[in-house]
């Protein structure tokens, strides 16, 4: 996979983030098991210490779990998926809403100019 | 954590000239740290110095606990900055003297990385690129059960597949209970693999810490932060 990492930020967050973008979208399924500390520190180039942290940060969570031995899996609780999912949408939210309050708009201003984003 | 290497007030001087100045530092087991300084700030120094390889003038460096000599060169895996084998010899012929030398070197592991990138065991070293002599380099000290790695200027001078091949094969081959400590002013290609950085200038250090707490304390990456505290 592609990890896309912002070195102007602690890196153990995003790494935390994208398994959970990963989980949201169903490519990691429950039970699933996850890349190995040291893959993923080699296919992102990052310190294994720093994957397996940020692992350890996701089972605290719940999100993930560790077998003895075996490696890390995605939690098998069915609701898993769904409420990483909406901390994400939450979050992302919030940040958004932030950044565009610092330019000064409202609330209404915000819902307006989503309203009329056109995507493309 | 155990302690790998713990340096104490360490001074050399080249006649006149002042490389280290007082530097102390120590370093923990487990970890990968970047040791970052402009030219001429001591780096290599420092490195020849824990490597035995330099005495210091003053000062007193320890290898988990030993002061540079035979034990701590055969925990230590040193990789130079500059080209250090013979250019006559063939691969196979250097594989086999490392392994002559050193007791925790696995030339298996060497035979196997090095048939990955296609390098014949007869070849004479002189025929390599300069990329595979890098690599070649490389996966010699990295074959080896050290304690503690030092890398001197491992990606200087190649291009970026080399470099990402250099950072796996560090990553792959390093042993979670030992060190690696790498110095380079590369720092952004770096950054993501190290644990710690250690900034020294005029021979001192100037900043230790971990690389996430830079980062958090900063907002800034370590190599930004790096032109800040070396901008002239």
């Amino acid at each position: 996979m592609g990890w896309n990492l912002d070195k102007k930020r602690p890196l153990c967050p995003q790494i935390c983030e994208q398994i959970c973008v990963l989980i949201a979208k169903g490519e990691l399924k429950p039970g699933e098991r996850l890349m190995s500390v040291r893959d993923v520190a080699v296919s992102a180039s990052v310190n294994p210490n720093t994957v397996q942290k940020s692992f350890e940060q996701l089972e605290q969570r719940g999100v993930i779990y560790s077998k003895r031995g075996s490696g890390w899996y995605v939690s098998e609780t069915e609701t898993t998926a769904e409420g990483v999912r909406g901390e994400l949408i939450r979050s992302k939210t919030a940040a958004y809403i932030r950044d565009m309050m610092a330019l000064g708009l409202s609330k209404e201003d915000i819902q307006k100019y989503v309203k009329e984003f056109n995507h493309e | 954590m155990s302690e790998i290497l713990r340096c104490e007030n360490l001074t050399k001087r080249f006649g006149q000239t002042i490389a280290l100045d007082g530097l102390s530092l120590l370093v923990g087991s487990g970890k990968i740290i970047g040791l970052l300084g402009p030219n001429g700030a001591g780096k290599t120094t420092l490195i020849k110095i824990a490597c035995g390889l330099l005495t210091p003038t003053s000062g007193n460096v320890y290898i988990e606990g030993e002061k540079p000599g035979v034990r701590s060169k055969s925990i230590v895996s040193y990789l130079p900055d500059v080209e250090h084998l013979y250019h006559w010899m063939t691969v196979e012929q250097i594989v086999l003297m490392f392994r002559d030398f050193y007791e925790d070197f696995r030339p298996d592991l060497a035979y196997e990385m090095l048939a990955r990138l296609g390098i014949d065991r007869k070849a004479r070293l002189k025929t390599l690129s300069k990329g595979n002599k890098e690599k070649m380099s490389l996966i010699l000290v990295m074959s080896r059960n050290a304690k503690l790695y030092v890398l001197d200027e491992p990606i200087a001078g190649v291009d970026p597949a080399t470099r990402d091949y250099i950072i796996s094969t560090i990553l792959n081959n390093y042993n979670p209970d030992s060190s690696v400590l790498i110095s380079t002013h590369l720092i952004s290609d770096i950054e993501t693999v190290l644990d710690e950085v250690i900034f020294i200038k005029d021979g001192r250090t100037v900043l230790h810490g971990s690389v996430d707490w830079i980062r958090q304390q900063y907002g800034k990456s370590v190599d930004e932060l790096f032109r800040e505290v070396f901008a002239w």
